[in-house]
């Protein structure tokens, strides 16, 4: 059964669509913040690949043709935000200073944190990139000579809260516009969060998009200026 | 036949973001560049939305799953995040919902104080 299983292309796709679509019907029909479809698919096929004894390079071989459609999804982000155009143009300022805003209290937040928890050099330029998308996140922490891998679960986790949480976060913090809705979880979450800004409402979802393009390359400009504190 | 032509066009600019990141020597992905010449071309009239939109739809609802593979790798990562997977965690969480209260409310300060400016 495993080496069967363990060959095979389709395998981690099937595995992770089922479990994805399962974790679908799972959050229509009980509506509570913690059967988010991400969170359960994820803990599915990771108790799926324990339970069979298939490790991740052989799950990846199938599954990573998931992965190789987020590039063409992260480009089509752009109609929804050329949706919003005219929105975009009207309160620019608004938006840029607060994408500036979030990237500014991302370094800040992790240099305080990193120095309460003292954490050495590799370890505090490692999460510097959390925030931003995974692959800004990897180039970031490769230049700064973080731990890669590392970088890019600190990503995923942050991500994660974002889809999980993103709203619910927003509403206890009363942020209520949408378009400061759509900026918070796309400068705090990235892609991740914006899937589910996306599902809130076009407008947040549009502004998410602009946020994990602008926040990603304002962090890369700071990174400089934050790398060498600790 | 139209389906084919959409996805075509945003695989195509997906290549040129591609070769972009591999010319260009900054840590910006292809998706970034192809997000910024596709919302360019839509903007210019180069590319109409009607070229785009189902498919970009599409992918666009399908996108969560693809997230899937990456975050499952995190049974590779956890013995060597061992260490300090506590300041992990809480750094996360915290810096996260910090950039959330900073980005939106900041924002939100900047639309009221427009709004009201407009008003007078």
């Amino acid at each position: 059964m495993k080496e069967l299983l363990q060959d095979s292309m389709f395998f981690g796709v099937a595995v992770s669509v089922g479990t994805f679509l399962l974790a679908t019907a799972i959050k229509k029909r009980w509506n509570f913040f913690l059967f988010n479809p991400l969170l359960l698919s994820i803990t599915a096929t990771i108790a799926a690949l324990l339970i069979i004894g298939i490790d991740y390079q052989h799950y990846n071989n199938g599954a990573k043709y998931l992965s190789y459609l987020l590039t063409p999804a992260t480009v089509a982000l752009a109609i929804p935000l050329y949706e919003q155009t005219m929105l975009l143009k009207k309160n620019f300022t608004a938006i840029i200073v607060g994408i500036a805003s979030g990237v500014l209290m991302s370094f800040v937040s992790i240099f305080a944190m990193a120095m309460l928890f003292r954490l050495g050099h590799t370890e505090y330029v490692t999460l510097l990139p959390k925030s931003i998308t995974t692959a800004i996140g990897i180039s970031l922490s490769q230049e700064l000579q973080g731990y890669v891998a590392i970088t890019v679960t600190a990503i995923i986790m942050t991500g994660l809260l974002g889809n999980i949480a993103g709203g619910l976060i927003c509403r206890i913090l009363g942020i209520k516009h949408p378009i400061a809705k759509g900026i918070a979880i796309g400068t705090a979450s990235h892609v991740m969060g914006t899937a589910k800004a996306m599902e809130i409402g076009e407008i947040e979802g549009a502004m998410s998009s602009l946020s994990i393009a602008v926040a990603g390359c304002m962090t890369v400009g700071a990174a400089i200026l934050f790398e060498g504190l600790i | 036949m139209k389906y084919i032509i959409q996805f075509e066009i945003i695989l195509a600019i997906s290549l040129v973001g591609e070769l972009l990141n591999r010319l260009i020597p900054l840590p910006i992905p292809a998706s970034i560049y192809g997000m910024a010449i596709l919302f360019t071309a839509l903007c210019t009239g180069l590319i109409k939305l009607s070229a785009v939109k189902e498919t970009g739809k599409f992918l666009i609802y399908i996108m969560p799953m693809m997230f899937i593979p990456a975050a499952v790798g995190l049974i590779e990562t956890w013995e060597a995040m061992q260490d300090f997977i506590v300041a992990i965690i809480v750094i996360s969480i915290v810096s996260t919902i910090l950039v959330m209260a900073a980005a939106g409310h900041m924002t939100q300060i900047i639309l009221k104080f427009k709004g009201k400016e407009e008003k007078k």
